[in-house]
């Protein structure tokens, strides 16, 4: 479980984040959602300690993250796996060298578990027999499977995905969302999805968290956020003619 | 570069020079920078050398227009001034425009497109990780670039002063061994140690700090080999001035 406890960041005198607090469960799929601008990406950036919050609390398990020195930092980060917005694969590696990069790191593995382990990954993400494409060679959907790929290399207890659907087809984003949920559940992990695609919320989002203007609007389940009475949530989950079309259906 | 960049250079550096993760991965990445840096500058710095020779010792034998200097003094001007000098500095500044802009767009394009923030979340140290080899590269790459150069600039000279009949391949092999002071040679070296580094680290550090896209990373890389060879130029008279 990761629990983030008023956090406040600021660039300048840009206020992003206004006091946000959350529980994010762990073997569900928790997403953060927010129109652009509205703080989603920096609150994840915090809470993986990219960006360092002037003020609040991130707590993996019950260790306190933002307080910890380098050292500290880096045996959590052991346990965090993450997919980037634009898969942030390695330009210079094959998909074989990119998922075997942590463990390399990390692990004392033969190159046969290593081989192994990076097979069984690419199976999980349905990618078997590409370990030897480079990432300029791969399709979007494919990168940000290699992504997820890498990132349960080394099964991480916990799973942060930024925007795993921008520049995907609607079939292929399905995909993505399905395949986050499945591993979510599979290995228990503490899943958070930082996304504003609306399928990705009616799909997977067993606990939202709804940002605005750097303040938590609204949390809850997929269930509920279409019978709220919130306006800029409303605003936000409606927007399009086909969700406003679909409303009444939910 | 300013002293808040001064200032964040030496915390990237503090950074560098963190214990490595894992030492045999780093080894790794040592072996194939230096290949970058050293094999892969090879060819140019020979050409460059031998020419500048060449040229050096028809200029020098042009100057020397009175009957009561030697000739041999052509062979003595061309080794000390290429060993003191041209082949540190020039090597070094050819360096800093080949290598200094591949390593900071290199960087610069791993921080924009989140690679760098994909290696920290892994809980590697990216700069240790990134940088370390190339500054291990480069202090031990540079120094034997530098040894080839003074070699090949005054094979050249020999060439280009035999060929031209300026100086008689005699005259100028007594010019060359006549009062030859090996700690010319240890300047030479701790100049293009100092110059390893920076051509290594400056542009690093300027890849590693980027923001914004393709264009930003244009603009380190430019800054990288205009501060690289600024800083080589200062260190070269400081370096000059202690050790001489």
């Amino acid at each position: 479980m990761i629990e983030i406890k008023d956090i406040n960041k600021s660039f300048g005198d840009n206020e992003v984040l206004k006091g946000i607090s959350g529980n994010f469960e762990a073997g569900v799929t928790n997403l953060i959602i927010g129109g652009s601008g509205s703080g989603k990406t920096t609150l994840l950036k915090c809470m993986i300690g990219l960006h360092h919050p002037e003020q609040g609390t991130v707590e993996y398990d019950g260790r306190e993250f933002t307080s910890m020195n380098f050292e500290e930092k880096i045996e959590i980060r052991k346990e965090i796996g993450m997919l980037f917005q634009g898969s942030a694969l390695f330009d210079s590696m094959t998909v074989e060298e990119n998922i075997m990069f942590p463990l390399n790191m990390f692990t004392e593995q033969s190159t046969a578990e290593k081989r192994e382990r990076v097979n069984f990954c690419l199976d999980r993400v349905n990618l078997e027999g590409k370990n030897k494409l480079f990432p300029a060679e791969l399709s979007g959907g494919m990168k940000k499977r290699v992504g997820i790929a890498r990132a349960i290399a080394m099964n991480p207890k916990y799973l942060f995905v930024d925007e795993p659907n921008s520049g995907l087809d609607p079939k292929t984003s399905i995909v993505i969302d399905e395949l986050i949920k499945e591993i979510t559940e599979e290995y228990n992990t503490t899943t958070i999805v930082v996304t504003h695609d609306m399928n990705s919320v009616m799909g997977i989002g067993d606990y939202i968290l709804f940002l605005h203007e750097g303040k938590k609007f609204w949390e809850g389940s997929n269930k509920e956020i279409a019978h709220t009475d919130i306006e800029e949530l409303n605003d936000f989950v409606f927007a399009s003619r086909f969700m406003k079309a679909a409303k009444g259906k939910f | 570069m300013n002293f808040t960049n001064f200032g964040r250079y030496l915390l990237l550096l503090k950074a560098v020079f963190r214990k490595p993760e894992k030492f045999k991965i780093y080894l790794k990445a040592i072996f194939k920078q230096m290949d970058f840096i050293g094999v892969g500058s090879m060819g140019l710095i020979a050409i460059i050398s031998t020419f500048i020779g060449a040229v050096m010792t028809l200029q020098i034998a042009f100057q020397l227009v009175s009957d009561f200097i030697p000739k041999t003094i052509i062979g003595s001007v061309n080794r000390d001034s290429s060993i003191l000098e041209l082949s540190p500095t020039i090597t070094a500044i050819v360096l800093a425009g080949k290598i200094g802009s591949a390593i900071s767009s290199e960087i610069g394009t791993m921080r924009v497109s989140e690679q760098i923030d994909a290696l920290e979340i892994m809980g590697i140290n990216s700069p240790g990780y990134l940088i370390l080899p190339k500054i291990l590269a480069g202090i031990t790459m540079v120094p034997l670039l530098v040894i080839m150069s003074m070699f090949l600039s005054i094979t050249g000279g020999y060439l280009g002063g035999t060929l031209s009949g300026a100086v008689t391949p005699a005259e100028y092999l007594e010019g060359i061994t006549t009062d030859f002071n090996p700690y010319t040679i240890v300047v030479a070296l701790v100049k293009a140690f100092v110059f390893g580094f920076i051509i290594t680290s400056v542009p690093a550090y300027e890849g590693f700090y980027v923001k914004g896209g393709a264009l930003e990373v244009a603009q380190a890389s430019t800054r990288a080999v205009v501060v690289s060879c600024i800083s080589i130029l200062a260190c070269d008279y400081i370096v000059t001035q202690l050790l001489l």
